[in-house]
């Protein structure tokens, strides 16, 4: 057997998701000893932690390394996703300690969880093969589960958690009988493994292996046919919890989906193509037209993200570096976006406790002018109308998917977004046209500091759009 | 046909037919025990493949401890398993349709991917053994080592388990006596025991 000489050395490129894990380690230790009162301490160290590790990615030298046998791969590609997971997270953890204080769960074990279903996250965007793959997207989705019924007196928190458990199980073994018999055709778990072997060809289980593991992923991104549990859950989990749900395990997925099919399929390009390309139609048309008739404004920031992973996967379908540049910055744009909007939703607030209805928006342009003005742009931006950014985040993927000719895609994707415009018209509308309703409570200076950084992203993209897009290059040519 | 073969056909056999029952019985009992017949089949297969240490395991945690978990749940709990089947004759015609339509491409990938050893050939290569140690030896060396990574994130996923079932179970009631360790070792004989002098012939 092989000695193995272990330097330290080797560990290097996994440094920030160890000091992640040994944080949360301690995080663990500190509540236990300090018991029930320490939610706002623990969370504090919780955001300056994932503050940390994020500074830790981002000055990460701008090579592919690999550590772990090849099973952790840290390269730009990964960064990217990274810290827009992270960026997801903490936001989630500034945003969460008054609605957890108002619903009665502020246990400090919500940070915890957050900050380890992060490294999940952080560990499925690094997989090199099939196990580390698994692990990471269990790590994750475990934390999720738990976070989903976290206010555990609610009927609702507790159904979601259970509908999303379930479901979640199922992807998972759907998932993992996918990898079964893609390590049994090809021999190997690495990615570059398979995509070594499949390089001569493939073969029908191969394939076989693929579309399961295309399903599996594809729920954990809520794309559909697998979005059946998207509405409830987001209705039904605590508005924070929703916001770190549509935040950060999708730009996670996301990018563990892009990773396994760019990585190691890219020689079967053409068989994966036609899934992604049905499941970004089918996403975009559902997120599209469910949305209309929605009278909740979580069901229906639900709906809409349904849409919004159609549009990526548009860039994905493309199987090119262009497209997977266009699936970055779509993340990127979609991630800031849905956290203003979260952040407003939290803002949703009377003497009663939280409201969560549409129409409780009327008249919001009378009674809080600047939130409506700035709910109005990002509901714009999510529309896609120019010079917002969400705009530009359709134009990377559309430009992608038309440069590989899939001309009849980008048509369908125009339309479905035209479609989907009239939703965010219709809050706009209703903000600003309806009669007033009673005002909100004033916002915590945390969701203001959120809700005003998301705007001003949005409003000025279009002025210097420089460091994100060449980022967002540079990661997508990591994978080619 | 070999003795191993026979072996192998008789493991098979009663592992799909339990497999089967469990999701069949009416019963909940039966088909918990049914489950417990299938794991132990399972294992059966795995001693032909010379796996025994994976065979002792699936016997150890799926059969000692999991399903033996199953069954006191089942008991316990008063769940009207007639009830939750209700939709099931409802949904059983695209159910059935759909695990046909799955059966056939199955039988497709194995007749010309398995059965055709040529065209998988030379791609899939089993791992190399060596036969002097055993199968605990060789998982032990590198469990800690090459694998140590998946190791760790395993440890990690159940202990997100544990933080979860301790944050959406355990509640604080008012009123319950508990242990407190310092209380009780603080105690010393003055204070625990008292000594009576009890008259002869008049009791306390």
């Amino acid at each position: 057997m092989s000695s193995a000489t272990v330097t330290l050395a080797q560990f290097a490129p996994a440094l920030p998701e160890i000091l992640l894990a040994a944080g949360a380690l301690a995080l663990v230790l500190i509540g236990a000893f300090r018991g029930e009162k320490s939610f706002g301490l623990i969370n504090t160290l919780a955001f300056l932690l994932l503050a940390l590790v994020g500074v830790l990615i981002a000055t990460q030298d701008a090579v592919t390394v690999s550590a772990f046998n090849g099973a952790f791969i840290s390269d730009s590609f990964g960064r990217f996703m990274k810290i827009a997971v992270l960026i997801g997270s903490a936001v989630t953890l500034m945003i969460s300690g008054d609605y957890l204080k108002a619903t009665g769960s502020q246990q400090f074990e919500f940070p915890i969880l957050v900050a380890l279903s992060t490294l999940g996250m952080l560990l499925m965007i690094s997989a090199g093969d099939l196990i580390a793959l698994y692990l990471g997207l269990e790590l994750s989705s475990l934390a999720l589960y738990v976070v989903a019924s976290f206010n555990r007196d609610s009927v609702k928190s507790t159904e979601a958690g259970l509908k999303y458990f379930v479901l979640g199980a199922l992807s998972s073994g759907m998932l993992l009988y996918g990898a079964s018999l893609v390590y049994g055709m090809t021999g190997s778990v690495s990615f570059s493994g398979i995509a070594s072997v499949l390089k001569d060809g493939t073969s029908l289980g191969v394939i076989f292996g693929l579309v399961f593991i295309l399903a599996g992923l594809a729920f954990k991104i809520s794309a559909v046919p697998f979005h059946m549990w998207t509405p409830d859950v987001y209705e039904g989990a605590p508005t924070p919890v929703t916001a770190f749900f549509a935040a950060a395990p999708k730009i996670a997925a996301m990018a563990l989906l892009v990773r396994v099919v760019e990585q190691a399929f890219p020689h079967i390009t053409g068989q994966w193509q036609q899934i992604i390309v049905f499941i970004a139609i089918a996403s975009m048309g559902l997120g599209a037209f469910a949305a209309i008739g929605q009278q909740n404004i979580k069901r229906l920031l639900a709906y809409s993200s349904i849409g919004h992973v159609g549009f990526a996967l548009v860039g994905l379908s493309a199987g090119t570096a262009g497209g997977v540049e266009g699936v970055a910055i779509y993340m990127a744009i979609y991630l800031v976006t849905t956290l203003g909007t979260f952040g407003c939703v939290l803002a949703m607030r009377r003497e009663g406790g939280y409201v969560e209805d549409i129409d409780d928006l009327a008249g919001l342009s009378k009674t809080h002018p600047i939130m409506a003005f700035i709910l109005a742009m990002l509901m714009f931006s999510l529309a896609g109308i120019p010079p917002l950014a969400g705009f530009f985040a359709k134009w990377y993927v559309f430009v992608a998917a038309v440069e590989a000719k899939l001309y009849a895609l980008a048509v369908i994707g125009v339309v479905t977004s035209v479609v989907g415009a009239y939703y965010c018209l219709r809050i706009v509308k209703i903000m600003y046209f309806d009669e007033a309703k009673a005002p909100f409570l004033p916002m915590s200076a945390a969701i203001r500091l959120v809700v005003g950084v998301s705007g001003v992203f949005v409003l000025a993209f279009w002025l210097y759009p420089a460091p994100l897009v060449t980022r967002a290059v540079a990661a997508a040519q990591s994978l080619f | 046909m070999s003795f191993a073969q026979g072996f192998f056909y008789l493991f098979s056999i009663v592992t799909v037919g339990s497999a089967f029952m469990v999701i069949s019985s009416r019963n909940p009992v039966h088909s918990v025990l049914f489950l417990i017949l299938a794991f132990v089949n399972a294992a059966g297969l795995f001693l032909l493949m010379g796996a025994e240490f994976l065979a002792m395991i699936l016997i150890v945690v799926y059969v000692g401890a999991v399903a033996v978990l199953f069954l006191f749940v089942v008991m316990m709990l008063d769940v009207d398993f007639a009830e939750l089947r209700q939709g099931f004759l409802n949904y059983l015609p695209l159910g059935a349709t759909l695990g046909l339509i799955f059966f056939i491409e199955l039988a497709m990938v194995i007749t010309i991917d398995v059965m055709d050893p040529k065209s998988i050939g030379g791609k899939a290569e089993l791992a190399k053994t060596d036969p002097s140690i055993s199968n605990t030896e060789a998982l032990g060396r590198v469990l800690y080592t090459e694998h140590v990574y998946y190791f760790q994130i395993s440890g990690l996923v159940l202990l997100v388990a544990m933080i979860g079932a301790i944050v959406l179970t355990l509640r604080h009631k008012a009123g319950v006596k508990r242990q407190n360790i310092a209380d009780q070792v603080a105690r010393t004989r003055d204070t625990a025991i008292e000594v009576k002098k009890v008259p002869f012939g008049q009791g306390v």
